[in-house]
């Protein structure tokens, strides 16, 4: 009997802490964030080094092979970092779909290209979490029509696209009839859009059971962002408590008055439960087929629901500092932000926890 | 990660499962007595599990995870796991730590067979968050403690047959360093005990009186002034005990069962997305908490250390079930108001029964403000608040 990490796991997380920090931290996600490339490829470049971008993908194909929960665990630290990177899909998601769905050649195709950061893959299936703006993929003889939004790692060379019917197909992103809209959002580290499909002829992934692929992509998603919280939530916590232990008003740190102190605890009693959650969600999507589905939506759902609370609460601990971009703790709480709403925010996923248990007639 | 058991532990448990079967029938509740089903458990290493033999316990070897093994399938045979109490909870592991040699011989056989019921004279009236200011007196007056003073929140004492308690015997010594912990019969004269009604409509408390209570010098734990370094090893223990997550998830299973039973305009609430998105964000906390809890196993298995998780589990736990039993009552609606002997009554009126029921363990035990004051200075390293200058 053993939860919790190993010392492989816990090195993992202090390089890559160690290389994120070293790319200027926030200060590289504000160089992004003003500048006009959509992508980071220094620091696509640096994961891609570490393994990070290879992380699942098995050793035959150039990757670490590692688990979900090691995903995981590297998705809490690009969090805490705020990291301009695409990971959860081309990481996570888009392996997983080649993984269980793709046949030989296309796995032997992507996955190498994936794992070395050559090639970047999005993924578009937020239709099937929640349809925005009736959007939404049909598939007919081979081409793809439709609307697909909020794609995940929208600045990609490549899309994992799931129809209405929950097939998978590949869509390059330069394919004839496919048109790419940038949106802005809240959180200016990881841009996203949406995807308009005039009859785009796609490959699709036909060698598995891509219904089933699709659940598991959905669920490491979820944990995946769930994780990203858990770090930026950590991160804002631990500025919060620093912040407060050197602020003096009234002739002492304001972290000795108790109105402070308890927001703070209340931040720590509700984040560290957290941790061991999003350890289990990410262990059972590889070891408990049975709870992985309602595992990664209590993670999502609960990692949003605390995670918006230390946002809040962390900000206000700073005073108006909190609120200035100076102190730039607004990247955290935009990201947590995003997390929150992306693959399903927290009343669609619970909604989703209910039905998966026969809760609902 | 590895979640499984070794097949040593797995024995253990099917051997467990064994055992309850074929004893179902000698377990309170399903024909049998408590002090003799006692017996059998300790005999067979289920209860008393580590005390050493010549105190009357089983003389095992510690082991974390055949205790939780243990607890688990008590709790799936749905029998009563031995007795508990206060006595064997925190007295006798206090004892086995700093008891002399007598104290062990003469008190835990006693307690853990269930002849000697114990309470804990902890708080009084003036000295509930700030413990350390209790001020029972005791003076020793050739070779015994005279006592004077009052306790409060003293659960059982109306059944236990001794205390312990905390008195203060140096009052000249710094608040901390004053402290002695005595035991004592409760049959000793002038002892008054009156009961404490609460919220829930029962007396779950007293209060009691010690008027030149005499208690023989040598019935102390620990020297004289070492009261609270005694006292506080245990209360950490009380604190993780009021937050059981299994017990929850038992909880939680019966509300998912209400909700499943329970109608509003012919519909069953089960069906109704309001009451459903609430269940399901409780169940995601309950989760939280689970596995915190096997976070902390595993930590105690592996002697790692995860400092933070602990110190959460009290407030946590509390909070989140009181949230839970008051769910509970919305679910019944009007019917939830429904209390004690009456119509129409919905699970004996344990809903709102534990509603009340813990706020007054989010109260006890230390206050969810004193934990977040634990919180804060220990496991986030913030300053205590300054003293006020003397005047």
């Amino acid at each position: 009997m053993e939860f919790g990490l190993s010392e492989e796991q816990v090195m993992l997380q202090d390089s890559l802490a160690r290389f994120l920090a070293g790319t200027g931290g926030l200060e590289r996600t504000r160089t992004f964030a003003a500048g006009k490339d959509r992508r980071a490829p220094d620091v696509l470049q640096g994961l891609a080094e570490l393994g990070v971008t290879g992380l699942i993908i098995p050793e035959v194909h150039g990757g670490v092979g590692l688990s979900l929960l090691d995903a995981a665990l590297a998705a809490e630290q690009l969090g805490r970092f705020v990291a301009p990177s695409p990971f959860a899909a081309t990481a996570v998601m888009a392996p997983l779909a080649l993984i269980r769905a793709g046949d030989a050649g296309q796995q032997a195709t992507w996955l190498p290209k994936l794992a070395s950061g050559a090639v970047v893959a999005g993924v578009a299936l937020s239709e099937i979490t929640g349809a925005r703006d009736g959007a939404g993929v049909e598939a007919r003889d081979g081409r793809l029509y439709g609307r697909a939004q909020f794609v995940v790692d929208y600045e990609a060379d490549l899309y994992v696209v799931a129809d209405r019917a929950r097939g998978l197909h590949l869509v390059a992103a330069d394919a004839p009839g496919l048109t790419r809209t940038d949106f802005r959002t809240i959180d200016a580290s990881r841009p996203t859009g949406e995807l308009v499909f005039d009859g785009v002829v796609a490959e699709p992934l036909k060698a598995g059971d891509a219904p089933a692929a699709v659940r598991a992509m959905i669920d490491a998603g979820r944990v995946m962002l769930a994780a990203d919280t858990l770090g930026a939530a950590q991160e804002m916590l631990d500025q919060a408590v620093a912040y407060a232990k050197g602020r003096v008003q009234f002739g002492r740190a304001i972290a000795s008055f108790q109105a402070v102190k308890h927001m703070c605890a209340e931040m720590a009693a509700s984040l560290e439960p957290c941790r061991a959650l999003v350890w289990y969600a990410g262990h059972a999507l590889d070891h408990l087929p049975e709870e992985a589905s309602v595992m990664a939506c209590h993670a999502k759902a609960h990692l949003s629901e605390v995670g918006t609370f230390v946002a809040r609460t962390a900000t206000e601990v700073h005073g108006g500092m909190g609120f200035t971009d100076l102190v730039g703790l607004h990247y955290w709480f935009k990201r947590i932000g995003f997390n929150r709403q992306v693959l399903g925010g927290p009343q669609v996923v619970r909604a989703e926890a209910a039905a998966l248990q026969g809760l609902v007639a | 990660m590895d979640l499984s058991y070794s097949p040593e532990y797995e024995a253990f448990r099917t051997e467990l499962r064994g055992f309850l079967e074929a004893n179902r029938s000698q377990a309170p509740g399903h024909g049998g007595n408590g002090l003799a089903w006692q017996k059998l458990l300790i005999g067979n290493g289920y209860a008393a599990r580590t005390i050493p033999q010549e105190y009357g316990g089983y003389g095992g070897e510690p082991d974390i995870l055949k205790s939780r093994i243990i607890a688990e399938e008590f709790a799936r045979a749905q029998l009563s796991p031995g007795l508990g109490g206060q006595g064997i909870s925190m007295l006798v592991p206090t004892l086995l730590e700093v008891g002399s040699e007598d104290q062990k011989r003469q008190f835990i056989g006693p307690t853990l067979r269930g002849e000697m019921l114990w309470c804990q004279g902890y708080s009084e009236p003036n000295a509930g968050s700030d413990l350390a200011a209790v001020a029972t007196k005791g003076v020793l007056e050739g070779d015994h403690w005279v006592i004077n003073g009052q306790k409060i929140w003293t659960s059982t004492a109306h059944l236990a047959h001794w205390i312990f308690c905390l008195v203060r015997t140096e009052p000249d010594a710094p608040k901390h360093e004053g402290i002695s912990f005595l035991l004592f019969d409760m049959k000793t004269p002038g002892i008054e005990i009156r009961p404490l009604v609460d919220m829930t409509g029962a007396a779950n408390f007293n209060e009691v009186f010690f008027t030149d209570v005499r208690v023989p010098a040598h019935q102390i734990v620990g020297r004289r002034g070492e009261g609270w370094k005694v006292a506080n090893a245990i209360l950490r223990h009380e604190r993780g005990s009021l937050a059981d997550p299994n017990v929850m998830q038992s909880r939680l299973n019966a509300l998912i069962d209400l909700m499943k039973a329970e109608t509003l305009d012919g519909s069953r609430v089960i069906d109704n997305p309001v009451y459903r998105d609430r269940l399901m964000t409780i169940q995601g906390r309950v989760q939280a908490l689970r596995c915190n809890d096997l976070r902390l196993l595993s930590a105690a298995v592996n002697r790692q250390s995860a400092p933070l998780a602990g110190m959460v589990v009290k407030l946590q736990g509390t909070e989140l079930r009181h949230e839970l039993e008051g769910f509970a009552v919305d679910v019944l609606g009007e019917l939830g108001l429904l209390y004690g002997d009456t119509p129409r009554l919905r699970g004996g009126g344990s809903w709102q029964r534990d509603y009340m029921y813990f706020l007054g363990l989010i109260i006890g035990g230390g206050t969810s403000q004193i934990q977040k004051n634990i919180i804060a200075e220990r496991g986030l390293d913030m300053p205590r608040e300054p003293k006020p200058a003397k005047a």
